[in-house]
Formats: C-alpha cells, structure tokens, sequence
C-alpha cells in the first residue's frame, strides 16, 4: 500500500514533465527539427521556481490562491487514478465523480484567478475553458457510466481493471468508440492542438495559455507542473481502455505502463503535427461528437 | 459472425454523424459513397450460402453506389461550384444530436418488431431505422440540393440494411429493381439541379418555395 502511493506519487510528480517533453521531440522530429531537450520542462520548472513572483496591486487573494488550488485539485485527483494495472491508492464507491469534480474545482480557481486580474483577455480565455469544458464533461461522464455498465462497479479502479471488461466480453466496439471520444476529451482538457496550441502566446486564440498571461515565477511553475499532471491522469484513463491486458509481474507492468506512455506522448505529438489548430466556432462541434461517440458505447453497452 | 456484423454496422452508424456533422458536400459524398460499398460487401459477412447472382448483385451494388453516383453527383458539384452547405435549417451540432435520437428510437423500436431466429441480437434493425432517419434528417434541414440528395441516398442505404435482414427470402430481381430505381432518380434528380441552377442561378432550394417569377 505504502509503495503503492509512493509509486503514485513518484509517477504524477516527477515523471509527467517529460510527457511534455517527449511531445515536443516528437513534434520536431516530424518537423525535421532538432527541438527542445527531452528534459526542457525539468529545466523550465528549476527557473520558474527560482524565481520571484510579481503581482498586480489590483489583484486580491483569490489570483494567488488560483495556481495553488489548480496544482493541489490535480494532485488530489491524481489519487483516485489507476495507473496501468496497478490499483489506485484511493478507491471509494463513486470516486469518478469527485475525481472529475475535483478537477472543475481547480478549473474554477484557475477561471477565478484569470477574473480577477480585470483583464479583457483573461477574461475572454476564462470564458473559453468553461464553456469548453462543460462541452467535454458529458463525454466523460457518458464513458463513465459506460464502463460502469460493463463492470459493475462504480470505483474508477474497478472499472477500469483488466478483468473488469475484456474482448470476451463483448465490449470490443464500444470501448474503441469510447477511447477515441476520451482521447478528444484529452486534447481538448490539456489545451493539445486541435483545441489550442500551447506554443503560441496570441491571446486572440488561446484558450489555457491566455488565462495564466499574469501569472510569474512559482506561480507560473505550479501551473505548468500542474498541466503536465493533468495531462498524465487523463492519459492514465485513456491507456487504461486501449490496453486492456494484465502482464505477470508488478514490474512487467510498470514498465509497460511507461511504454504506454511513450506511446501516448508520441500520439499526440503525431496528431499535432498533422492537425491544425480548429477555428474558434467548430470546437464545440468536435466535442458534441466526442459525446455522442461516448453516448453511442454506452447505448451499445445498454442494448 | 455476430462480433463483426456489429463492428460493420457500428461503422455505418458512425458514417451517418459523420455525414451529418460535415459542411463540405464533396465529404458528404464520398462519405455516404463508403457507406454504400460497405453495405454492398455486407452480405459477405453476413454468411449463408451466396449464389453467384448474389455475388454479382454485391458488385452491381459497389458500383453504382461507389462510383457511377458518387461521380455523377461530383460531376454536378463541379458544374454548379459549390463546395459546402453553408447555415442549413437545423445547424450541425442540433442535427448532430437529432441524428443521436434517431438512433435511440431506432433501438426502442427494434426491439418491438418481431425478428427472424438469431437476428435479434444483430444491430441491422436499429441501424436501418436510425440510417432512414438520418436521411430524413439530411432531406429536411438542408438547403443545398446536392445535400439533399445525398439525405436521399443516404435513406435508400437504410432501406437497404432493412434488405439485409430478409437475405435468402427476398428475389435479387426486387434489389436489382430498387437500385435501377435509385440510379434513375439521381439521374432526374441531376437534372433537376441543373435546372435549379440554371433557372436562378443558386442551388439554394429554398428559391422554390415562392411561386411568383422572380422581377
């Protein structure tokens, strides 16, 4: 149990900065570029954190308490998670729904924060993630109660253990359907780049970005850490339906599940390089179809 | 054989969104010119014995609906210039999410039809209800007469699902019939494009509802 948590904890604090980086070498790999060292978010957390934090005397507690609850509501989330094959440290009876809501809880500060600068963009980015969001929540959700359906039980470790469904099972198309719609629930909550493009400080069209503009030094590395958590929890739930097979050995897996995760990261580096950035306007079709893809397994799974 | 005429069938009711999600009429096309080769290959997975006139009647199938219409419709396309619906009657995401409750109704009515032995677990009935009501919906909330014939095509791939079910029974002469029928509407319907086209100079078949000659 204690090394169970510690290897949670070892997974989502010092490893998810180098999915970024991975990302990034595949983006410039597929570019013909050299690209950033594999390390370069290590790097960039090192500076931020060493540096001083400004803050604009029109902001009040709530622009400071923003980065912090974003990181902590991550984190805390983070525990309900399983990676790979291995059990979560925390399971509980619905913990979908506080994991999920947890993660709203930290997008509410994030908003919050964004609000209280008064500035026009922030604001503008601010409006953008909420209402993105409640786009992909359905398509979250839906996938929840179908997987609940196919395992019975209503704990994210036991729904999405590899006995809980299996090909055997019949569940074969619906969770190919509900691994795409959450894999577009992915690049749209991480800001990946047909919903944003995290390379770009234009505040016209940015969505993640725009909100964290005024946001310095620890702060700002708070919010990066905290991305990059966010984008290996969301991953974990993808991974967890793509692979649905158990290795002998605790090991094995672990080392499987960082395979996974190679593979995860050189995905969506793949998909970015090939896709552009949506306009504005079609966003929120992508996600309804994301929905209705996870609302299809489940009515498949009702039938 | 079930597994695998369900991931068909899954496949075809993922073409229907996509069909109804899309604005470029050139990916509508080729989007309902997939579906109809993947119904033509459909009694293949479906097993039994197949004759040779069965076999034929597929490729016949793959044909017309894969190329000859498809092109003819490309041919329109080009000859009008237009590329894509823009602003239809219902917009994509609410047609989008009619289309979904088409499906639902589709497995809430499947489910009340009486059934051959060992077909009630196969996804064709509510496919089929669910692949008419798409093309209804497409007939209905679109402006562009190409889309519109599209919706139509799209109809007649449910109609023929619906066929699926009564493979072995039905006499190919009645398919054959069908999709002589099909090739000589979308030739009229070609036809009337032009004319549309020709007479006020836009495929916006929303120009037919005044009766009065334009000043």
């Amino acid at each position: 149990m204690f090394l169970e948590a510690l290897t949670q904890a070892f997974f989502f604090l010092l490893l998810s900065p180098i999915l970024l980086g991975v990302i990034n070498k595949t983006k410039a790999f597929v570019g013909g570029r050299q690209g950033p060292p594999l390390l370069q978010t290590y790097y960039d957390l090192a500076k931020l954190f060493r540096k001083g934090m400004v803050f604009s005397r029109t902001t009040t507690w709530v622009f400071r308490a923003g980065p912090v609850v974003g990181w902590l509501s991550v984190f805390a989330a983070s525990w309900m998670v399983p990676l790979g094959r291995h059990p979560a440290p925390l399971a509980f009876e619905g913990d979908m729904i506080f994991m999920t809501y947890l993660l709203a809880l930290g997008r509410f500060f994030t908003v919050s924060a964004a609000l209280d600068t008064g500035s026009s963009f922030e604001g503008m980015g601010g409006s953008r993630e909420v209402s993105f969001s409640s786009f992909s929540e359905p398509a979250l959700f839906f996938g929840f109660m179908a997987l609940s359906r196919l395992s019975g039980t209503y704990s994210l470790t036991g729904m999405l253990s590899p006995d809980a469904y299996g090909v055997g099972r019949g569940g074969t198309v619906p969770l190919i359907l509900l691994a795409v719609a959450w894999f577009i629930v992915l690049l749209a909550e991480n800001s990946r780049i047909p919903f944003d493009d995290p390379n770009t400080h234009l505040e016209l069209t940015m969505i993640h970005e725009v909100m964290v503009l005024d946001h310095s030094g620890p702060a700002l590395g708070l919010i990066l850490h905290g991305s990059a958590m966010k984008l290996l929890l969301l991953g974990a739930l993808v991974l967890d339906i793509v692979f649905p097979w158990s290795l002998s050995g605790s090991w094995m897996n672990w080392l499987f599940f960082v395979l996974e995760l190679g593979f995860l990261a050189v995905t969506i580096g793949w998909v970015e390089s090939i896709m552009a950035r949506l306009k504005m306007k079609h966003v929120p079709n992508l996600l309804v179809s994301a929905s209705l893809l996870s609302a299809f397994s489940l009515i498949l799974l009702l039938r | 054989m079930e597994i695998s005429v369900n991931s068909l069938m899954v496949l075809v009711l993922l073409l229907n969104f996509l069909a109804l999600g899309f604005s470029q009429i050139g990916t509508v096309i080729r989007i309902s010119a997939f579906q109809g080769v993947l119904l033509a290959a459909m009694p293949l997975w479906l097993g039994g014995d197949l004759g040779g006139r069965m076999l034929l009647l597929c490729l016949v199938t793959a044909v017309i609906k894969g190329a000859l219409i498809p092109g003819m419709l490309f041919r329109a396309m080009r000859d009008v210039k237009i590329r894509r619906e823009v602003e239809p009657l219902l917009g994509f995401i609410p047609s989008l999410l009619l289309g979904a409750l088409g499906l639902g109704v589709g497995l809430v009515f499947a489910k009340s039809l009486p059934m051959f032995q060992g077909q009630e677990k196969t996804l064709i009935l509510p496919g089929s209800i669910s692949t008419i009501l798409t093309g209804f919906i497409m007939l209905t909330t679109r402006h562009k007469a190409i889309t519109q014939v599209v919706g139509f095509l799209i109809l007649e791939n449910g109609i023929y699902v619906f066929g699926l079910l009564l493979l072995g029974t039905m006499p190919e002469l009645v398919e054959l019939g069908v999709l002589l029928d099909l090739f000589v509407c979308i030739f009229v319907l070609g036809i009337i494009l032009n004319h549309i086209q020709r007479a006020f100079s836009s495929l916006d078949s929303n120009n037919l509802t005044t009766l009065r000659e334009k000043p």
